[in-house]
């Protein structure tokens, strides 16, 4: 069981961690629009997340935080 | 009676600094100034203090950015072609307010010119020498004594207002040695909250810099800085007069070429004329009450300089144009003789300008 | 559950002005950690550079100072001999630690100034909208090469890792990237050993990151990415090339 939460607002849907998440779990809002403008990412499938904070350490904008 | 030594100009600017706690000294070698560099490397390793020779004028005057940022008494030394490569140096320094010591022993320009004595930096130094709008603060001394008294001077006002206090010396008076004493020096103490100390994690990060985008911010900083220059120019300008309470010709001239002028005001008083000699300490702020009180009273100037009369148009700026000013100069490393400058002095006081 | 991965405490919350996908958010956060996990952010201070991260100042809780054009080796040395006892690092991009400012940056390696300098090497000059740099490939279309890179015209890319380590003075010369998870991971050892190196006082330690500016090289960020790995490392290999106390001397992978 593992957790990954965006600071949403602060995303500016470079989709870097997309590219990196192993489990294909994340993917760029395209419905959705944050303060900044951009179609963040998001999570589609909490209950398959394991953890490994790929989509943290390559994300450029330090807005990610993984809990396991 | 103090102890006196026989020091050249060179070497008294390097003690007098160490005396006035500067423990940190980044330079490159230049002629006509190395004195001061040879000196510091010797002495500095003794007293726990920084030699380093850097790579370049540019270098050099970056370290000292980054010393002087860390709330160090820091200084450097160069030589008009050296001074020029700091212009961008000196410009992030006076742009970050942070106080530093500048020496220019000047020699003759433009481009590579000559190694003799010069004053032909004067409008670089006076409006600052690098991008943007800045001043700095500009001793001129005119005796090895001074050399060293103006040197302690210079980094208690570079503290005073966070600016950068320049030398601008000639290779005459850096070369030449006379007795000094260093009996005057007291170091003034200045709080430097500003400073890269480290935040210890108990406080919020200082940051220094010259960087700002918003042009509302960046033009109330510069509104700001000028504020403070107001301040110094009312308080901290110096001049010496000599002969000039009844005099009728008034002699301008600082450095080098006010030691000859002297002469020249002594040769005309002896022939009847009434000469008179304002001697500019400070060439930024320049002794602006002075000279315009003097324009109340003399009939001419003369202006005698080692360059092609940068400084005549401060003295018609002070004098707002009253009186005329000529100008008896030599360049290039050549020096006016006393009769020069009082064939000057008999063409002023005759009218003929 | 418990906190794997967050933001590390050497950055400030200051939201960073990189375009999307710039990999310069990337590589200060892995600063920063080198400091969290080092403990020294209380004695750190940086030297920002004057290119897309002029800003950096803003971003790192530590004291900071913003340098002239490629004169951060030149400030850092001047703080770092007047606070020894503090950790001064300098954060530079390509146009000025490899152009304007190779000499502050050689001859601070030959005095193995004890400082640490973060060298982020995107081929490009990013920050004045994508003009070649020292490190621009052969071929590669800048603004200022726009039929790409002559190198009979505007000569070679300069290879800063492999020059430095020619040199006697500097400790840790090391490149590192940070186009996948994997490269980002040894970039962050790298750097927190190139601090490691200033604390036990070995000497200058240099850390080339090679980066991405899709911005200006005109592709979406992962495509740039992928660009660093066709094209960027071929030319700048990955590798420790110096590291004197290992006893190692230019040595690639």
């Amino acid at each position: 069981m593992a957790k990954v939460t965006f600071k949403t607002d602060l995303c500016k849907g470079c989709g870097l961690c997309v590219e990196a998440c192993p489990k294909h779990i994340l993917a760029i809002a395209k419905d959705k629009i944050n303060k900044k403008g951009y179609s963040p990412a998001e999570m589609t499938d909490q209950s398959q997340c394991i953890g490994c904070a790929f989509c943290a350490t390559m994300c450029p904008d330090c807005i990610i935080t993984v809990e396991k | 009676m103090a102890e006196r030594v026989l020091m050249k100009g060179n070497e008294a600017i390097a003690e007098a600094a160490i005396r006035a706690g500067c423990r940190h000294y980044f330079g490159y070698p230049i002629t006509p100034q190395t004195e001061v560099a040879a000196y510091m490397a010797k002495r500095m390793p003794k007293i726990d203090g920084v030699f380093l020779q850097a790579e370049s004028e540019i270098a050099s005057i970056n370290m000292v950015y980054g010393a002087a940022a860390a709330g160090m008494r820091v200084m450097t030394s160069s030589s008009s072609p050296g001074i020029s490569l700091m212009g961008e140096g000196l410009s992030y320094i006076a742009g970050s307010d942070v106080p530093a010591f500048v020496v220019n022993v000047q020699r003759g320009g433009p481009g590579l010119g000559g190694i003799q004595p010069s004053q032909s930096d004067y409008f670089q130094a006076t409006r600052g020498g690098g991008h943007g709008d800045y001043h700095m603060i500009v001793l001129a001394p005119a005796s090895v004594q001074e050399m060293a008294s103006l040197t302690v001077k210079g980094f208690n006002l570079a503290d005073k207002y966070n600016m950068i206090a320049m030398i601008l010396a000639d290779g005459t008076i850096g070369q030449m040695m006379e007795p000094i004493s260093f009996e005057d020096v007291e170091i003034e103490h200045y709080d430097k909250p500003w400073a890269l100390t480290g935040t210890q994690c108990q406080r919020k990060h200082n940051i220094v810099n010259s960087l700002y985008l918003q042009p509302d911010v960046l033009e109330k900083k510069n509104f700001e800085r000028y504020e403070k220059y107001r301040t110094v120019e009312e308080n901290e300008a110096l001049h010496e007069s000599y002969m000039m309470d009844d005099a009728e010709v008034c002699v301008v001239a600082f450095g080098i070429a006010s030691r000859v002028a002297k002469n020249a005001v002594v040769a005309a008083r002896a022939e009847g004329i009434k000469a008179g000699l304002i001697r500019p300490i400070t060439l930024w702020p320049f002794p602006k009450k002075a000279l315009s009180e003097a324009a109340d009273q003399v009939k001419s100037f003369v202006s005698v300089e080692l360059s092609m009369g940068q400084m005549v148009e401060d003295i018609q700026l002070a004098t707002g144009c009253r009186r005329p000013v000529s100008l008896c100069n030599r360049v290039g490393g050549m020096i006016p003789s006393p009769d020069q400058v009082l064939a000057s002095i008999r063409k002023a006081a005759k009218g003929e300008n | 559950m418990a906190i794997v991965f967050e933001k590390p405490k050497a950055l400030t919350d200051a939201v960073l002005h990189y375009c999307p996908g710039c990999p310069h958010g990337i590589i200060h956060r892995l600063v920063a950690e080198a400091i969290d996990e080092l403990g020294i952010e209380g004695k750190t201070i940086g030297v920002a550079p004057v290119g897309c991260a002029v800003m950096a100042y803003d971003y790192f809780t530590c004291d900071m100072i913003e340098a002239a054009h490629g004169r951060a080796p030149a400030t850092a040395t001047g703080i770092k001999r007047c606070r020894p006892d503090n950790i001064v690092f300098t954060y530079q991009g390509d146009g000025d630690l490899a152009s304007i400012g190779m000499a502050e940056t050689v001859h601070a390696a030959a005095r193995n100034e004890n400082i640490t300098i973060i060298f982020v090497n995107n081929a490009i000059y990013g920050m004045t909208g994508g003009q070649m740099a020292p490190t621009s490939l052969p071929g590669q279309v800048t603004q200022t090469s726009p039929y790409g890179r002559d190198v009979k015209l505007c000569g070679w890319p300069i290879k800063v890792c492999e020059l430095l380590a020619t040199q006697d003075g500097p400790e840790y010369i090391a490149r590192v990237a940070v186009n996948n998870v994997k490269n980002v991971k040894a970039a962050g050892k790298a750097i927190k050993k190139a601090f490691q190196n200033q604390i036990e006082g070995k000497g200058f330690s240099l850390v080339e990151v090679v980066s991405a500016c899709p911005t200006n090289w005109g592709m979406t960020p992962q495509q740039a990415l992928n660009w660093v790995e066709s094209d960027m490392l071929p030319y700048y290999p990955l590798g420790v090339y110096k590291d004197r106390s290992a006893g190692k001397e230019a040595e690639t992978k």
